[in-house]
């Protein structure tokens, strides 16, 4: 952002990568398939890399809203200062506290996901699906609770998929229903209290009744946590867990 | 003056009974002023709507199809036959019978077939909610947080349903009887009876001064048992029935994503970040110091205390939470019974005029372990059929105890220092932010 910006340029949309798709091996698997599929699709985008800190997200669930706001602000300062008008993102929690928590302090932007941003990719052409290579395949969604029932958003993942052709075949609670994979409220970053089960085994399991070939999610720790659901269940070698940008970019086989 | 005992009576029942509902519903606004300020006055239009779809309309009662369509039935019965009770007051204080038979005509005996078949079918409902509660046992009704009064409030709700049915249809019965089968009319010919006329020929073998002791005692009994249950509902989960409808006026109109941001977070925050603050500055003596977040009721909003008087125990919010469906402690229906108990505790004491015990929501109600147990998934808001919202109490109990008490657990305490440090949960270099875009070509 700051090169373009030095050189007078303004991107059409910035890509908030987030700290899991920075960080995180698995989680920049994610970031590198949406950036290829950006490319692609030949779409002007920058990034802030070192000058993007966290939303403050997993502080606020915590309950440190001193931490969020000073976060907050921060970030609103680097976001006003380039005047972006539109921002990206691939995790769901990024993309509820920038859209929902950040006009109230000062930082008004348009917030979409990726999975709505490819999806209107798609339908404005300028990404198209070649070759089928998930023609048939058992796909299940599992909806983030922070794109789902945080923001209404169930839609925009399923069209993409729908796009790829492969068969969607949905687990018994979804949508407006569907289980909570166990990250959300920053329990991502804590040992769950006492119980008899791991919220993410129980989702898996719902995910397994469906007896898909690829288990679909739209969020970096929605992705974790089911990949530990099914590395659990000792299905790895059979069922793979993908992001929705993971399975496009594969079948525009970039 | 015996001519007009009757009469007296029913004023001095209808008065003492109506007063002391009254007292009931503003000791509990009264509770509700208790908690802090929220405004929800915004949106009047949408707020209507809002309302209109879910508490009149029931729109998330019947998400689930079977108790829904249970629920509308006695929903829809409910209000049907209170229009009955307008003329059954107005026959008390007159000492009349049935006063609005003769001017309603035809209309008049299709609103008594009207009550008489919703009565029934209250009848088949509340049997069918009491098998689900008590035969089925339906494992929400069963959780933890149900046993002892919770348990035995639903169940007195469905009997006091199901006398207050049988006791109008027996009225009907012993007034079509005293209509039609006694050999000098007794009651003038009203309505129609397309149930009780089945009931009636059980008083075949009675005197006609036994059917009017019936129908006079069912009528009394039935009055004086609806004026009763309007009283119940004070210390019962049945306020809903009157408070689903601001509830759901008043209720988060935003994503349910959205958390709020604190404003006494917000002014804190922008005086250290501006650098022409004086950081030397007292503050002002007449600004009570701010507690963040919520240890007790006082501390919550009256929206959250509203919602805790309007929840019905119902348990659709804990049979969505991932947290009680992999058996932590977390039950997000305790959450709300919890607060509404603490807060009849608080107000208990201001009734009396008594100095409040040492009690506190927080460890005395509603432990740690439920608090850190959520992940804040939205299901319970999603789930509930009068839009409660639960979330919104764990989220400000963790913001006491993390704000005023540090008492975070550890590992979110780490979490917290790396964002703070670094900028990411992880105790990952800021720098390598873009570390992915090496990577990306081979």
């Amino acid at each position: 952002m700051a090169e373009l910006a030095a050189q007078g340029k303004q991107p059409e949309v910035l890509f908030w990568v987030g700290c899991a798709g920075s960080f995180d091996d698995r989680a920049k698997k994610i970031t590198k398939a949406f950036v290829k599929l950006l490319v692609k699709a030949d779409v002007s985008f920058a990034v802030l890399g070192p000058e993007e800190s966290c939303t403050g997200d997993p502080a606020k669930r915590a309950g440190n809203e001193f931490l969020f706001q000073m976060q907050a602000m921060t970030n609103i300062e680097v976001l006003n200062g380039y005047e972006v008008k539109k921002i990206v993102t691939a995790c769901p929690h990024c993309f509820n506290t920038l859209k929902n928590e950040y006009p109230g302090l000062g930082g008004t932007y348009e917030v979409v996901h990726h999975t709505q941003f490819l999806k209107q990719l798609l339908e404005e052409g300028k990404l198209k699906v070649e070759g089928g290579q998930f023609k048939g395949k058992r796909i299940t969604f599992h909806d983030p609770c922070y794109l789902g029932r945080a923001n209404n958003e169930y839609e925009a993942p399923r069209a993409v998929l729908e796009k790829l052709e492969s068969e969607l075949i949905e687990m018994k609670s979804c949508k407006a229903k569907g289980l909570c994979c166990g990250a959300g409220g920053a329990q991502m970053f804590k040992d769950a209290e006492a119980g008899d089960k791991e919220i993410n085994i129980e989702r898996t399991e719902q995910a397994l009744e469906t007896k898909p070939d690829i288990i679909a999610a739209g969020c970096p720790f929605c992705n974790t946590m089911m990949t530990d659901g099914v590395k659990n269940k000792e299905k790895e070698g059979s069922i793979a867990v993908m992001d929705i940008a993971e399975l496009l970019q594969q079948a525009e086989d970039l | 003056m015996t001519a007009y005992l009757s009469n007296i009576l029913f004023g001095i029942l209808f008065f003492v009974l109506v007063g002391l509902f009254v007292r009931n519903i503003r000791r509990i606004i009264r509770n509700i002023k208790l908690g802090g300020p929220a405004n929800r006055s915004d949106q009047p239009k949408k707020r209507w709507l809002h309302m209109a779809r879910i508490a009149l309309g029931q729109s998330k009662m019947v998400r689930k199809p079977l108790s829904g369509l249970l629920h509308v039935i006695v929903y829809v019965g409910f209000i049907v036959i209170n229009i009955e009770l307008i003329e059954i007051v107005i026959d008390g204080f007159l000492g009349t019978h049935r006063i609005f038979a003769p001017y309603l005509g035809y209309v008049y005996n299709v609103l008594i077939a009207t009550f008489e078949i919703f009565a029934v079918l209250v009848l088949v409902s509340v049997f069918f909610f009491w098998t689900r509660r008590n035969v089925i046992r339906i494992k929400r009704f069963w959780k933890p947080e149900m046993k002892g009064w919770p348990k035995l409030d639903a169940d007195i709700i469905l009997y006091a349903e199901v006398v207050l049915m049988t006791l109008f249809l027996t009225m009907n019965a012993a007034d079509y009887w005293l209509q039609t089968s006694a050999q000098d009319v007794h009651y003038a010919q009203a309505g129609s009876f397309p149930v009780s006329q089945f009931i009636a020929p059980l008083f075949d073998g009675l005197s006609v001064s036994q059917v009017i002791t019936v129908e006079r005692t069912a009528w009394w009994l039935h009055i004086a048992g609806i004026l009763v249950f309007l009283n119940y509902l004070y210390y019962s989960k049945h306020l809903h029935i009157i408070l689903a409808f601001p509830n759901t006026y008043f209720a988060k109109l935003t994503p349910q994503g959205q958390l709020s941001n604190m404003q006494s977070v917000t002014d804190e925050v922008k005086l250290m970040l501006d650098p022409n603050a004086d950081p030397y500055a007292t503050p002002a003596a007449d600004v009570p110091p701010n507690t963040f977040g919520a240890a007790d009721v006082t501390d919550l909003n009256w929206v959250q205390l509203m919602n805790a008087y309007s929840c019905t125990e119902c348990g659709r919010c804990t049979d969505e939470c991932p947290a009680n469906q992999t058996g932590k402690k977390l039950s997000p229906r305790k959450i709300m019974m919890d607060t509404r108990d603490r807060l009849t505790e608080v107000g208990l004491t201001l009734n009396k005029g008594k100095e409040p015990n040492t009690n506190i929501l927080l460890d005395n109600y509603i432990s740690r372990e439920e608090l850190w147990a959520c992940t804040s998934c939205n299901a319970c808001v999603e789930a509930c059929p009068i839009a409660i919202d639960p979330l919104s109490i764990i989220m400000d109990m963790r913001r006491y105890l993390v704000m005023e008490q540090s008492a975070a657990p550890t590992e979110l305490n780490g979490m917290m220092t790396n964002v703070e440090n670094n900028g990411a949960p992880w105790p990952f270099n800021q720098q390598d932010r873009v570390a992915w875009r090496e990577e990306i070509n081979t």
